[in-house]
């Protein structure tokens, strides 16, 4: 029996759309924490830190996505890790935000002028305090519409979890096709779905920029 | 901290090169307590890397540097402790301009002498006040004309009550009406006996209050008077030039 795309059927769409969400939420954040080590590695004055950020760095943005969490996904088995892939389609996405808000936040740290660290570091702050207190607010506000024009290529790049069978919204929809038979209307409402993931946070950066920008 | 006897300041030999180009030649200066130095010279000479020396903001590749008779060494420790009570007013302000006012002068007292918010305040309030800008506590940086904005960056400096003040052509980025009100609350300062090293051209401000006047081109101190004689009768002649310059335009 071919079933029709309807109510239910969305339903499974959107419950694949929650672990979307997650997933997302999940690799920015593990992916920040990280991509803001890497930054600061990246700006050092070690020059050994440096260069290993900037490899780093290049490793993430010179391989696509896909081919990073299959590394993950086949690779740390055999290191004898035993991840289900949960674990390490987060862990591959995390790594690979890292990379990218790493360099990201690394302009932004750059762009803050140079007399900035200069008046902290003659008021006798350390480079903790010069940082979390002087430079990454503002190099983040400078970094702000990257940083979420990454955010939205996140959440989009998690539908290549669905090639290592995680069930989140695109492989939903692979799910629902294959059983109504009505792969373009399935597919306009995964699509759908995601629009209104990113939606919200374009808008919301928008607004978040404006109001920055009057505070000057 | 404790009163010795040491000076101030004080250089030795000091020597400083920007990859090939030697900016700093065999300096020697000492700075006694509460003196009033006006550095001058044309531009290029290397007076604001020489102050710039004295608080580590550059590092020197030749001689000695004392201040309050602690020689400043190679790691950061000792650069940031000889930075607290070293303070410094730039020639661009330097404000930090996602904090308003108030906060700007509250940063440092807090995350270094670790005192509560209440505290800080007061004495940011207290200092605002002594450069006349308690009413504008609350605005940022950006809401503030350039005066304001300096003596702001002033005030944030005495909140770590320094024992000195280093400053970086502080008048050389306002717009002409409003030199006066930062020269006028550097007079204020110079007033309240605190120790004072100035990089300026406001030859009036020198007169004012300056106890020497310190000459500087290519590098190298040519001239130290008090500044009736560096004005009347300077001795070198690069000095004589260079006033000619700044006093007929």
């Amino acid at each position: 029996m071919i079933r029709e795309f309807g109510f239910p059927e969305l339903l499974f769409v959107l419950e694949g759309a929650r672990w979307t969400i997650l997933l997302s939420a999940l690799a920015f954040v593990c992916g920040g924490a990280l991509g803001l080590a890497v930054a600061l590695a990246r700006t050092a004055r070690s020059r050994a830190l440096r260069w290993g950020a900037t490899v780093y760095i290049q490793i993430f943005q010179g391989t696509p996505l896909l081919i990073q969490l299959f590394f993950v996904f086949f690779g740390l088995p055999l290191l004898g890790l035993q991840l289900n892939v949960w674990l390490a389609v987060t862990i591959g996405l995390a790594l690979h935000a890292s990379g990218y808000l790493g360099e990201i936040w690394r302009g932004g740290i750059q762009a803050v002028p140079a007399g900035q660290v200069e008046a902290a570091r003659a008021l006798g702050l350390g480079y903790r305090s010069a940082m979390i207190d002087v430079v990454l607010p503002q190099a983040l506000r400078i970094s702000l519409p990257a940083t979420v024009g990454f955010l939205v290529n996140l959440v989009k790049g998690t539908a290549l979890a669905a090639l290592l069978g995680l069930t989140e919204a695109t492989r939903a929809g692979q799910l629902m096709s294959n059983i109504t038979f009505e792969p373009l209307r399935v597919y306009s409402a995964v699509g759908l779905v995601y629009f209104a993931i990113c939606l919200p946070l374009t808008l919301w950066s928008a607004r978040l920029e404006r109001r920055l920008l009057r505070r000057g | 901290m404790e009163q010795s006897a040491a000076p101030a300041i004080r250089l030795e030999h000091v020597s400083k090169w920007f990859g090939k180009l030697k900016v700093l030649q065999d300096v020697d200066l000492t700075v006694n307590r509460g003196e009033h130095i006006v550095l001058c010279g044309p531009s290029g000479s290397g007076k604001s890397t020489l102050i710039r020396c004295i608080n580590r903001i550059e590092e020197v590749q030749e001689g000695r540097i004392l201040v309050d008779g602690v020689e400043l060494r190679g790691d950061g420790r000792n650069a940031e402790d000889i930075r607290r009570h070293v303070g410094m007013v730039f020639q661009q302000f330097n404000l930090f301009p996602h904090m308003t006012a108030l906060e700007n002068c509250m940063l440092a007292p807090r995350r270094i002498h670790r005192i509560g918010k209440d505290e800080a305040r007061a004495r940011a309030m207290g200092h605002l006040e002594r450069v006349h800008l308690a009413d504008h506590a609350q605005k940022y940086p950006a809401q503030l004309s350039g005066g304001q904005q300096q003596r702001v960056a002033i005030a944030r400096a005495l909140c770590m009550n320094p024992d000195i003040l280093l400053f970086d052509e502080p008048t050389s980025a306002l717009d002409p009406e409003m030199v006066k009100e930062v020269l006028d609350t550097m007079v204020e300062l110079a007033d309240a006996g605190i120790t004072m090293i100035c990089v300026t051209h406001e030859m009036g401000f020198a007169r004012a209050v300056a106890h020497r006047v310190i000459f500087m081109d290519r590098g190298e101190i040519l001239e130290s008077a008090p500044p009736e004689e560096f004005f009347s009768a300077p001795r070198h002649e690069r000095a004589r030039t260079f006033l000619g310059q700044i006093l007929n335009h």
